[in-house]
């Protein structure tokens, strides 16, 4: 009798925690001899490993936080040498200090049975053919969801992000698409597009959305389901954690199920860092226990969510958490990347001849997320009076932004004045968030 | 079956086991390799009851065994065949046997333990040969044979096997391991401890990987056999396989 994923998702309680406090217990030794950043951690903190005999003991571990990740840039993180890791991803952008994030062959093998467990969940088959709107990148989102999919035995199109949204929308309606998994905010313009080519609901072979990868909420998600006829579910993962696939909503659609047999989740409060009950709102933490070459002890995600009490009706045991609701920091999601105001300023800062200053303003035109950046030229600089060189320091900056972020921004020159007195008091960058009102 | 949660136990001052959690579900063969010195028979006596733990619990089929002596650990149905056999070198292997039954003699099992004898000689055929021979005589694949022979005739659940192949040519290896394979047949779980990994992951469902006292890793055996560290360590460095 061996033992597979049908076991797995159904395992009692009892046994489940059996499973997480032996994983823990070899990550723990794992990342102790492996990981120089976790002997310091743990040593600092005073932990002897052997004495974390429970899960309730694990209360105790230090937290990893995503600073902690950025300084060990690029490998420093990595619990295995180079040779055994046979992929690596990154968090966002190619320049700056992106996370760096690595798998070992069976890294690679539980990532795609983990996507594949969640696909099957929202009832994808073998029979279904599947179109990933995803970027194929540094980015988790488009590899995670293919190989995933390909696991399942399903006909995957990896349609990426290329090309418009109307070539989007014939290969969803030529291939024949069955499954569409994207971002929400792809999929509404999608669905838009769609509307405005005038193409019907009843020509697509639509029937479900896996969506995810950033905030999204339930009248998005009527939306969807009305404009495509399909059944939507939330889907949550971050490639810092693994990827796509962390955790996902089952037949139920009331929660997403956290693959409990792969991670282990906890919900603090973000600013007493005390454990939370379930059903109590918090910042989401996740320990992994079977990763090799990137295991993480107790990551704080920024992401704001609670743990949902009680069973669910499926007859899976693996706890459910609510929707990501937010962020527990200022990190900003525009369109499909995500960053920290914090980025942007720097970005700024380094182009020469600029202020110190810096307003980010994030609105929505045509249902499409915008962000405004506002600078100031410095009163010493040389530019000042040339129209030439002022259009060639907009371009200049804007294209920085681009390569360090990945988004396209608007610059705007703002007097100097101005911007020091809306930032009298309040933390540099000002951002202004439009977008929720 | 067997369910252990941070287990520590060893001889004397020294701490050999540091915190080992491991579990054995009905039915599976689960295999643990390490170097020596991981502290693999430290586990496996304590297990039995040779050995008195430290802390942490030992569950044998939903009860604690932790502190129990080691012939009422037997009575449950967990038996440990011990590294380097430990046969009665003098006595004849029907006797060897026959001794294997020491828990069940006052308990009126005359038939039951005659017809395990049967299955057992069955089972090993070269040992109803032998039958009359004495254990000592005997060659090292036939003795361990005969270990574990003696073994099943406590009518065992669960079953214990400390280094099967040490001092092993090759090909009696092979015919031990196939053995293993067949006690599960029998309706038996195991539990077996090796240092030849390759040997063991072939016939296991799943693996602990143990180093100075710990669990260092775990998985089913294609996992650990699929990892690199396993594979440099313990497979040996020209250990290599691609996917074809």
């Amino acid at each position: 009798m061996s033992i597979d994923n049908r076991t797995s998702e159904t395992m009692p309680r009892d046994e489940l925690a059996q499973l997480q406090i032996e994983k823990l217990q070899t990550t723990l030794n794992r990342v102790y001899r492996n990981v120089a950043f976790y002997k310091h951690a743990l040593d600092a903190s005073k932990i002897v490993i052997e004495n974390i005999r429970s899960l309730r003991d694990m209360q105790r571990l230090p937290f990893t936080t995503r600073e902690d990740l950025r300084t060990s840039y690029p490998y420093d993180m990595f619990a295995l040498p180079l040779r055994d890791i046979v992929r690596i991803h990154a968090s966002s952008g190619s320049t700056g200090r992106p996370i760096v994030v690595g798998y070992s062959r069976n890294d690679v093998a539980h990532w795609s049975s983990l996507v594949a467990r969640q696909l099957a969940w929202a009832g994808i088959t073998e029979h279904d053919v599947v179109q990933i709107g995803f970027s194929y990148s540094l980015f988790t989102g488009g590899l995670g969801f293919h190989f995933g999919a390909e696991h399942l035995g399903a006909s995957v199109i990896p349609a990426s992000t290329h090309g418009n949204l109307r070539d989007q929308v014939t290969i969803m309606k030529d291939f024949k698409t069955s499954a569409l998994i994207c971002a929400p905010s792809t999929a509404l313009a999608l669905a838009r597009t769609m509307t405005s080519m005038g193409t019907r609901p009843g020509e697509l072979h639509l029937k479900r959305g896996v969506f995810g990868s950033e905030p999204w909420s339930e009248s998005v998600r009527a939306e969807l389901e009305s404009t495509f006829g399909i059944t939507a579910y939330d889907s949550y993962g971050m490639s810092e954690v693994m990827g796509p696939g962390v955790s996902g909503e089952c037949e139920k659609r009331n929660g997403l199920h956290v693959s409990e047999d792969h991670f282990i989740v906890e919900v603090i409060n973000p600013t007493t860092l005390e454990p939370l009950p379930a059903g109590e709102e918090g910042e989401l933490v996740f320990t992994t226990i079977t990763k090799e070459a990137f295991p993480l002890i107790r990551y704080r995600t920024g992401d704001r969510a609670r743990l949902i009490p009680g069973d669910c009706g499926c007859g899976r045991t693996f706890v459910r958490m609510s929707r990501v609701g937010g962020r527990t920091d200022d990190m900003i999601s525009l369109q499909g990347e995500k960053f920290f105001p914090g980025q942007v300023f720097e970005t700024v800062l380094s182009v020469a001849g600029l202020a110190p200053l810096c307003r980010i303003t994030l609105d929505k035109r045509d249902d499409v997320d915008v962000m405004e950046v506002g600078v100031a030229i410095s009163s010493d600089s040389d530019y000042i009076d040339e129209m030439k060189a002022l259009q060639k320091l907009r371009s200049t900056i804007r294209e920085r932004i681009e390569n360090v972020l990945g988004v396209d921004a608007t610059v705007t020159f703002v007097e100097e004045a101005r911007l020091q007195n809306e930032a009298r008091g309040r933390k540099q960058p000002v951002v202004v968030d439009k977008r929720k009102t | 079956m067997l369910r252990i949660r941070s287990l520590e136990s060893g001889y004397g001052n020294l701490r050999v086991l540091r915190s080992v959690s491991l579990h054995v579900r009905p039915g599976e063969i689960v295999g643990i390799i390490g170097a020596n010195g991981a502290g693999k028979t430290t586990l496996l006596k304590t297990i039995a009851g040779v050995l008195s733990s430290w802390s942490g619990d030992i569950d044998f089929k939903g009860e604690p065994i932790c502190g129990m002596a080691a012939h009422r650990v037997v009575s449950r149905g967990c038996v440990l065949v011990p590294e380097g056999r430990h046969l009665f070198s003098a006595m004849t292997v029907l006797e060897n046997l026959t001794l294997g039954a020491y828990t069940r003699f006052r308990k009126r099992q005359g038939a039951a333990v005659s017809a395990d004898l049967d299955r057992v000689l069955h089972l090993f055929p070269v040992l109803k040969q032998r039958g009359s021979q004495l254990a000592g005589t005997l060659s090292g694949g036939e003795q361990q044979m005969l270990a574990i022979g003696r073994a099943l005739m406590a009518a065992p659940s669960f079953i214990m096997l400390d280094e099967p192949s040490m001092g092993l040519a090759p090909i009696v290896v092979k015919g031990i391991f196939s053995a293993v394979g067949s006690l599960r047949d029998a309706g038996c779980t195991v539990l077996v401890v090796e240092q030849n990994s390759r040997a063991v992951l072939a016939v296991a469902d799943r693996g602990y990987v143990m180093e100075t006292g710990s669990i260092v890793l775990e998985g089913t055996s294609k996992e650990l056999l699929d990892n690199t560290e396993v594979q440099r360590a313990y497979l040996g460095k020209d250990y290599r396989r691609i996917n074809e």
